[in-house]
């Protein structure tokens, strides 16, 4: 019961969160409730026995990807945007209604779930992450089954660095 | 434990992403909400890899890294962008329209 409590405050303070980001008129603002958003997302990540994810999103999404954003915001030292800036009351609310159209057509899909015979027993994730550690529990897929997208995933961020870098100088 | 639930967030959080990519007309608030969206697909991986396996946990180290990349170019984009037009606004970035 407590986990249910535990559970859908984070989850509530996701979704008001969210909506908060989006409907901010100051971009530093929409920033900092994405933050607050991907906190309640790691405690929910928490919740769910992927604790390792939980701190990479800490550190990776809110403490290096956000911080960047907020880097480049006061950069370009942008203000609070103006009325043109986004669309007016007709085509927000076609806008939010294709939101809603979205959530819809996945709702309809809500009672189908995975077939049975590929559903672990429950508990396995915890059994997992009691007897490897929860840093155990990912690394070993990582570094055996997977080990060839890992080295290209480093390749990927050299590749994004020298790019980012080209990019955003004055003269080449 | 809590898939539907979880599922359920994960849609509408999506679908919050997907309005604001739409709404807004900013070009680092269009960012934000693209990585809304990818918070909440990753939301979904973890719900389902307590029953499909730890690989979905793999799979989203795998996204993050991927995301930070794309945050990180997509950032230098928009300051290349602004040196040129003095404005993030995706109405005045219309060279392309014929």
């Amino acid at each position: 019961m407590i986990t249910d409590f535990v559970y859908w405050s984070f989850a509530g303070l996701a979704i008001g969160s969210a909506l908060l980001c989006v409907t901010r008129r100051s971009p530093v603002a929409s920033a900092l409730w994405l933050v607050m958003t991907l906190f309640s997302i790691s405690g929910l990540f928490v919740i769910m026995e992927a604790q390792f994810i939980a701190a990479m999103q800490v550190l990776v999404y809110a403490g290096a990807i956000m911080v960047l954003f907020v880097f480049v915001i006061m950069l370009l030292n942008l203000g609070r945007e103006r009325r043109t800036d986004r669309l007016g009351w007709i085509g927000s609310a076609v806008m939010f209604s294709v939101g809603a159209l979205i959530v819809l057509q996945l709702w309809v899909v809500r009672g189908s779930g995975p077939s049975p015979e590929l559903v672990l027993p429950a508990g396995t994730l915890a059994r997992m992450a009691e007897q490897q550690g929860a840093v155990g529990m990912i690394s070993g897929p990582l570094f055996r089954d997977y080990l060839v997208p890992f080295e290209i995933t480093s390749v990927l961020l050299l590749a994004a660095v020298i790019g980012a870098i080209v990019l955003a100088k004055r003269r080449l | 434990m809590y898939l539907t639930q979880s599922l359920a967030v994960s849609a509408i959080l999506f679908g919050i992403g997907v309005a604001g990519v739409l709404i807004r007309r900013n070009a680092i608030v269009i960012f934000m909400c693209i990585e809304l969206m990818l918070n909440a697909v990753n939301l979904t991986f973890i719900a389902l890899a307590q029953q499909l396996g730890r690989e979905g946990q793999v799979i989203v180290f795998f996204v993050m890294a991927v995301a930070a990349a794309e945050a990180a170019v997509g950032l230098a984009i928009v300051l290349a962008v602004y040196r040129h037009k003095e404005s993030v606004n995706l109405n005045d970035i219309n060279l392309l329209r014929g």
